[in-house]
């Protein structure tokens, strides 16, 4: 059962909790979700590890009810990051295509693809995806595979995601440091897109809006390539903090009051409707109003909506977004927020799904597991992409050889 | 044929020029107050603003005597010996009440007049104010042009800036503050005093450029005086200012980038925070549309709740410089409560109160000891000033208190000690109802 490649874990170390999910991957190439642990997160600030050993904790607690519930060891894990730090950008290699009869060949697509992963990133960065888009052959656009085509020039659009390395590298010393490997890791916003969107969304043109505790994530797809990706470092946390700010409660009460009273849009009936705050013997404390505490919500997520939609409009993507957009996260569980939404981005808005993925039905139904399952998701396609070039023969020494690496 | 043709042409459209510029040119004067304000004037009073009166008012007869300019009032009753007013405001502020026609009587004439103070001392502080009320009587365009001093200089000092600026606002059309300490954070540590002192003055007189050029030079785009009068005509708003200088070929963009990191500026949050903006731009003959059109673009994409005006100016001795004035004001949260007139009502009292009998407050402020008398502290100033005026005025400097509540520092709650999320200068921590000024209630 040890190092089963069928078994694919997602970690993903949140703002608000750590979540594991494992999934089996079957013969077929289905996706089966087997088993889901997940613990509160309380050594994580904006999506970043702020507290390693409480973090490692919480790491660990998930791990172990993760294992328990899916009865598997757990070796490998998919490991997602965020943080503000992260930056997304397009990115185009050129390559001249030299050979006589002017034939594009698999060297000269290894070339170009090469070329456009040299990228001028500030030192002390380092790129988590380089996913390739389109390819141009002279300037025509759209083709996905050029080997074999003519040409004299052949260039790639590239998708470059990159953060700081140290920042990123805290997430992945944790995850090491409970005798774990890291496979990879992924950007949440790319989990989240992956586990939601049908390929059809993606041809159509999507946006993904994974609100979590600490961060935003969204990440476009259009043309059937991921165009855009982004990390805003505000969250459901900032809520919390917002409401705890202006109704003077303490933040536990105000996450509380979020979770039962809260609305991305104003009610018309709580017009001057008030809740009493009682404390552990039932007396009265303070009473909130409740008007206040949605107006104080609304404003925070319709500027969250603001920005992005303000970023994606400086990218030139809000035509593209032919399939609307699509909320995920913590966040995607407020009432009426994705009418909110609508009215910022000015495009159908809907609670995303998770397709074509299958297994326990009450980590599927959930907002907040998107992004874990995403990174199973992640992991199966490298997974398969990796089987369909072992041939048989490198398959064995494969096995051998990892067999005799193991001490 | 064709030559002469051409030659009258030129001559009537200079004509026309010279008459248009007639008609647009307001009259402008520059008052210099205080020692620092007569000393500022020396650097302004030159070659590029020709054509503007310049008037020095000091108690400091030394001070006077330096100047070059042409129009000197000299401050002074027996009591003070001649000696300047000792670094106290209450002294300054009485005189002036004492000469106010005088100072009226200099005023007259002009459509638009600069006041060019260093505030904290005794002759700026206290000068500055009843100086700035008697110019908007005669219906001038007041704008006023003040240092704030430095840490070091002591907390005296500062209050008594911060008292007079708060009395300017409530007179001047617009006050555009230029607090000294920030300006350290420009220079470098082996900067010397003189320097120190000689820096900050330029960067006032810059800031006074960027006004004079917009007001005066050809533009391209011009900004008329009407524009900048419905701008900042009772608004008795606090502006900050910033000039920034580029060449080469990716100027326009270095412009933006250096104003957005600007100190006076807080890196681009007062930008963000401010309800007016506005922009002059200055170059050579080389200056293009497209680049006015780059930086517009930019400055106004970061401040988007603001009205933003601008012009752009060809001056020849600019060579292929781009410089690049911003004036941002915010409203002063006090205007909308009060009633019109109200501040400044409440003042004239308290100022009426003071010169029906200068000559006693003089006279106790100079034979007293000075040095055993305990300074004001901002407080007891209040309550001076409420004693003086009525039931109405002390309502109202009550709510001036209360409204400068949001000055206070507002707590960042869990995000305190996590690195703070700045977006285009704003800090999204705080509370995106308090940033947005939307009153709960």
């Amino acid at each position: 059962m040890f190092d089963d490649p069928s078994i694919i874990v997602g970690l993903e170390i949140g703002t608000s909790k750590v979540c594991a999910v494992i999934g089996e991957l079957g013969a077929d190439g289905a996706l089966n979700i087997i088993g889901l642990g997940q613990a509160r997160s309380r050594g994580v600030r904006k999506g970043e590890v702020a507290d390693t050993t409480q973090a490692e904790e919480d790491v660990r607690n998930a791990i172990v009810e993760a294992e328990q519930m899916a009865d598997v060891e757990i070796r490998n894990v998919y490991l997602g990051v965020t943080g503000g730090h992260i930056r997304g950008f397009n990115n185009r290699g050129v390559h001249p295509v030299v050979s006589a009869d002017r034939e594009i060949s698999g060297d000269d697509v290894q070339d170009v693809i090469k070329n456009a992963k040299a990228i001028n990133l500030p030192a002390e960065n380092s790129v988590v995806h380089a996913v390739r888009q389109h390819f141009f052959v002279d300037g025509q656009d759209g083709v996905t595979n050029p080997v074999g085509m003519l040409g004299s020039r052949l260039e790639v659009d590239m998708h470059v995601v990159h953060g700081n390395r140290n920042r990123l590298q805290n997430a992945i010393r944790l995850v090491k440091g409970l005798q774990l490997e890291v496979d990879e890791i992924v950007f949440n916003g790319l989990a989240s897109s992956l586990a939601l969107l049908t390929s059809e969304q993606k041809e159509l043109g999507a946006l993904v809006i994974d609100i979590g505790g600490g961060t935003t994530n969204y990440a476009v797809y259009a043309g059937g390539v991921i165009r855009h990706t982004g990390v805003l470092a505000v969250g459901g946390d900032h809520v919390s903090n917002d409401l705890a700010y202006g109704l003077k409660v303490p933040l536990s009460r105000a996450e509380k009051l979020k979770l039962e009273h809260g609305s991305a849009l104003l009610d018309e009936k709580i017009k001057g409707q008030t809740i009493t705050i009682t404390n552990e013997l039932g007396l009265p404390l303070k009473t909130v109003n409740v008007e206040h505490l949605q107006r104080i919500m609304s404003l925070r997520l319709e500027e969250i909506f603001q920005l992005v939609a303000q970023d994606l409009e400086q990218a030139g993507l809000t035509d593209y977004l032919r399939a609307g957009a699509f909320l995920c996260g913590g966040g995607a569980r407020v009432p009426q927020v994705a009418k909110l939404a609508e009215q910022v981005l000015q495009m159908p808005v809907s609670l995303g799904q998770t397709n074509s993925v299958s297994g326990l039905k009450s980590a599927l139904d959930q907002p907040e597991f998107v992004t874990a399952i995403g990174l199973v998701k992640f992991g199966s396609l490298k997974t398969r992409k990796r089987e369909g070039k072992t041939s048989l023969a490198r398959g064995l020494k494969g096995v051998f050889g990892k067999f005799l690496q193991r001490p | 044929m064709t030559e002469r043709r051409a030659g009258t042409m030129r001559t009537k459209i200079q004509e026309a020029a010279a008459v248009a510029q007639a008609v647009q040119k307001p009259a402008a004067k520059f008052f210099g107050v205080g020692n620092a304000g007569v000393s500022l004037l020396e650097a302004i009073n030159r070659e590029e603003f020709a054509g503007a009166g310049f008037v020095a008012v000091n108690t400091d007869a030394a001070s006077l005597a330096g100047s070059t300019v042409a129009l000197k009032i000299h401050l002074e009753t027996k009591l003070l010996r001649g000696l300047g007013t000792g670094g106290d405001p209450e002294r300054g502020h009485a005189l002036a009440e004492e000469q106010f026609a005088t100072l009226k009587a200099a005023c007259e004439g002009s459509d638009v007049i600069f006041v060019i103070v260093g505030l904290g001392g005794g002759a700026g502080s206290g000068i500055t104010p009843v100086l700035a009320r008697a110019a908007k009587e005669t219906g001038a365009l007041v704008l006023a042009f003040v240092t704030l001093p430095f840490v070091c200089e002591g907390n005296r000092r500062q209050q008594q800036a911060q008292q007079s600026l708060e009395q300017l606002k409530s007179v001047a059309d617009g006050v555009i503050c230029l607090p000294c300490q920030k300006t350290f954070k420009l220079m470098d540590e082996n900067t010397g005093v003189l320097d120190t002192f000689r820096i900050t003055g330029e960067l006032l007189v810059e800031g006074v450029r960027g006004v004079w050029r917009l007001l005066t030079r050809p533009g391209l785009i011009q900004i008329h005086f009407d524009d900048l009068c419905a701008l900042v005509r009772d608004r008795h708003a606090e502006s900050v200012f910033a000039t920034v200088e580029a060449s080469g070929p990716a100027r326009s963009r270095e412009v933006v980038e250096k104003l957005l990191n600007h100190q006076l500026l807080d890196e681009g949050r007062a930008l963000a925070e401010s309800d007016a903006v506005l922009v002059s731009l200055a170059g050579g003959k080389d200056l293009t549309m497209a680049e006015v059109d780059r930086v517009m673009e930019q400055i106004s994409r970061h401040c988007e709740r603001a009205q933003v005006i601008m012009g752009a100016a060809v001056d020849e001795a600019m060579k292929s410089r781009l410089a690049v004035t911003v004036i941002a004001s915010r409203r002063n949260p006090d205007a909308k409560f009060q009633a019109p007139g109200g501040a400044p009502e409440s003042l004239e009292r308290a100022d009426a109160s003071a010169s029906r009998n200068p000559e006693r407050r003089l006279a106790a402020a100079t034979h007293g000891d000075n040095t055993s008398q305990p300074a004001f502290t901002m407080a007891q100033r209040e309550q001076v000033l409420a004693r003086h005026a009525s039931g109405r005025a002390r309502k109202a400097s009550a709510k001036l208190r209360q409204a400068q509540l949001p000055l206070a520092i507002i707590s960042k709650g869990r995000f305190d000690k996590s690195e703070p999320t700045i977006h285009k200068g704003e800090d999204l921590d705080i509370p995106t109802y308090i940033r947005r000024g939307v009153a709960l209630n």
